[in-house]
């Protein structure tokens, strides 16, 4: 369970200050899938950095399962990321030189596992996307969507606790969206993890049980009860 | 992952590994190139110094110089007696070379310093053999007389009326060198930058026996036999063995005994060189300042002396290799380390994301550094490859050409070289004064040179690395997705 109390983040730009997160409160339970959305620039990838440890708030604490994300050694926080989360990035972020297998892989190689457990695994991963036939594809062989589904798979091939997307599916299109939910969604309801995504696109924001939305470095929590 | 990944990574970046990898070889190739050139120039030095000094010898003692007394011209004079007209008539004069001579028991008194591993004495001649005929002038009287007198000192009184007519002087001058040899110690000194060829060298019960080893140009000009005799100073020697110098010019034309030279030169027990070896290569400086405070009135030249006194186009060529070429590779190889550092460290700005993906995924600093500092190595391998190819390409070239540098000895080498080793350093020493000699370049590549090669190939990639190591390390997660987001 996530327990966030207190979280600024402020960034020098010149001179001045920017308060990117203001005194954030949320509790977020095991489970629980939830949507962060606000305008651009009003700190929706600031708070999923946080959750996810790849940065530090300038105040407060993020405690997951009672450890204090803010104020672990850089190696633990490393360490951290390698076991418990899982990225999607709206840009895939996949190495461009490794196939889907090998991409996948990579999410394997901070845990030791051996190279014969870690191409299993990948396999596995990416057979449960749907991408079955296309280990050896290269990213730049495969379609925007197809490269979601093999980031996807790089996320949850390491069986993570939480899983955080940063707008997913904002390059593509309706149907290759539509898809790639339908694939965060069965994961997330399969795997039991907890789902935290920011987008922009309301029609996703809809489906979801739990709206955060942020301003300023504010957020108000809203409860959806006709989330899909 | 980590070989899969450099493998990839290299292969999409080849264009820019190449680069690296290119100016890197240009840089290596360049230092096996001059390193290899001078060491065939050092080898071409060595050479001219040992038909100096013979193989071993590490030093030479000689007397220090001295101005020469009033009333000595220090030029050979030669006398001739009143003969019959056309009778021939020949004068020879033995020299010691540089008129200036040590003691024989400077060679015990050297031995004895510390740090010497083995010395021996010779004596150095030079034999200058004038021969020819006077021929008397005819008095022709004029024709008033009609008689013809013979002119010359001594005629007859009275007043004849004519002139001298014809008359003269022919006179061969035929100059060469003789070496007087320890024979009880022939490992050491001149004759050991020659190998007898034909026949046999001294015997050590030959100390003072009537022999002679020939030097083969000597012995082929002047038609010189083996079990022949040849004479000096009217004194018959009977030639045991022809001696072929390994390169350059032989030290002496003839060498004979130690105790004949010293009987030939009326220099009884004085000698003019004590040839030195030292037990340390390295100490050579230091053993040369202990005979020079130890035994005054010397003058020890060493190996690095002598050089100093090689001048021409290998000096010239030697000077280029070890000035020019060393800080034109060490300018090459540090703007290709530059170079190599730049392309690196840019090649990560570009892969910000990637790098921050890694990280997000919770691979440690060290393994994206290990990754970053494994291509670079890796292109600084290929870079090495390239440069040994390069430059061995380019020594073979060297050698195959084989470019003829002419070494000239003693002359234009400043004061040193006339006061100090040269003119007294032993044989060949003082005829080798102005001498030219060629000698062909060859560029030897050492294993050292390879390992050197290799060496800066990696040290290379690591620097490039180290660059590019160093920018992904200080990446963190967080800045690095934001900023391509």
């Amino acid at each position: 369970m996530y327990q966030l109390r207190g979280v600024t983040k402020q960034y020098r730009r010149g001179k001045d200050t920017v308060d990117a997160l203001a005194g954030v409160d949320l509790t977020i339970g095991d489970g629980d899938r939830l949507v962060i959305q606000g305008p651009t620039g009003g700190g929706k990838s600031t708070l999923l950095q946080m959750l996810g440890g790849l940065d530090r708030p300038t105040a407060g604490s993020i405690e997951l399962d009672g450890v204090d994300l803010a104020k672990l050694p850089e190696a633990r926080l490393t360490k951290f990321r390698a076991e418990s989360i899982g990225f999607v990035f709206q840009s895939f972020n996949l190495i461009p030189t490794l196939n889907a297998q090998e991409n996948v892989e990579t999410a394997l190689v901070p845990l030791g596992l051996k190279a014969a457990d870690r191409r299993e695994r990948a396999a596995q991963a990416l057979n449960s996307v749907g991408l079955g036939e296309r280990l050896g594809h290269l990213p730049s062989e495969m379609s925007g969507g197809q490269q979601q589904r093999v980031a996807i798979a790089r996320a949850l091939v390491k069986n993570p606790k939480v899983l955080l997307a940063d707008e997913p599916t904002g390059n593509l299109d309706e149907s290759m969206r539509d898809e790639i939910m339908d694939v965060l969604e069965t994961m997330w309801k399969e795997l039991g993890l907890t789902f935290i995504m920011v987008t922009h696109d309301s029609s996703i924001a809809r489906r979801a049980p739990r709206l955060v939305t942020i301003r300023k470095g504010r957020i108000t929590i809203t409860e959806n009860s006709k989330a899909v | 992952m980590f070989f899969t990944y450099l493998r990839r990574e290299l292969r999409r970046r080849r264009k820019a590994a190449l680069v690296v990898a290119s100016g890197l070889a240009l840089g290596i190739a360049l230092v096996i190139v001059v390193n290899s050139v001078s060491s065939g120039m050092n080898q071409a030095q060595d050479k001219v110094l040992q038909s100096l000094y013979g193989l071993g010898t590490d030093m030479t003692v000689t007397k220090a110089a001295e101005a020469p007394k009033s009333g000595e011209t220090g030029r050979p004079r030669f006398e001739f007696g009143a003969k019959d007209d056309g009778e021939e008539q020949s004068s020879d004069r033995v020299m010691v070379q540089g008129f200036q001579t040590l003691a024989s028991s400077t060679v015990a008194k050297v031995a004895g310093q510390k740090g010497v591993a083995d010395s021996v004495g010779g004596l150095s001649l030079q034999v200058m053999k004038v021969s020819g005929e006077f021929k008397r002038g005819q008095f022709k009287q004029g024709q008033s007389g009609g008689a013809t007198r013979q002119g010359g000192p001594g005629g007859s009184g009275g007043q004849p009326q004519g002139q001298v007519e014809g008359g003269g002087a022919s006179f061969d001058v035929n100059s060469y060198s003789v070496y007087g040899t320890d024979v009880a110690k022939q490992g050491l000194g001149p004759l050991t930058s020659s190998k007898v060829t034909k026949g046999r060298t001294f015997k050590t019960s030959e100390a003072d026996a009537k022999v002679a080893v020939a030097d083969t140009s000597y012995a082929k000009e002047k038609k010189l036999a083996l079990g022949g005799t040849v004479k000096i100073k009217g004194v018959k020697y009977k030639l045991i063995g022809i001696a072929t110098p390994d390169s350059g010019d032989a030290a002496a034309n003839l060498y004979v005994p130690l105790k004949q030279a010293q009987t030939l030169a009326g220099a009884k027990n004085k000698i003019t060189t004590v040839y030195v070896k030292a037990t340390d290569s390295q100490q050579i400086s230091a053993v040369k300042a202990t005979i020079q405070k130890n035994i005054s009135g010397t003058t020890v030249t060493t190996s690095a002396d002598l050089a100093d006194t090689v001048s021409g186009s290998l000096s010239t060529a030697s000077d280029l290799a070890a000035n020019v070429g060393k800080w034109l590779s060490i300018a090459v190889l540090v703007a290709a380390f530059l170079v190599a550092g730049l392309l690196t460290s840019s090649a990560v700005s570009r892969r910000v994301r990637e790098f921050g993906t890694l990280k997000a995924l919770g691979w440690k600093s060290g393994r994206v550094t290990r990754q970053v500092v494994g291509e670079a190595v890796v292109n600084g391998l290929v870079g090495g490859a390239l440069g040994i190819a390069v430059g061995l390409a380019g020594a073979y070239a060297v050698t195959a050409i084989s470019p003829t540098l002419t070494a000239e000895l003693g002359s234009g080498a400043g004061g040193g070289a006339r006061g100090g080793g040269m003119a007294m350093g032993g044989p060949g020493m003082r005829q080798s004064a102005g001498k030219t000699l060629d000698i062909a370049l060859s560029a030897p590549v050492s294993a050292t040179t390879i390992t050197l090669a290799v060496g800066l190939a990696v040290a290379g990639g690591l620097i490039a690395g180290a660059f590019g190591g160093w920018r992904a390390s200080r990446l963190r997660p967080a800045d690095a997705l934001r900023r391509v987001e």
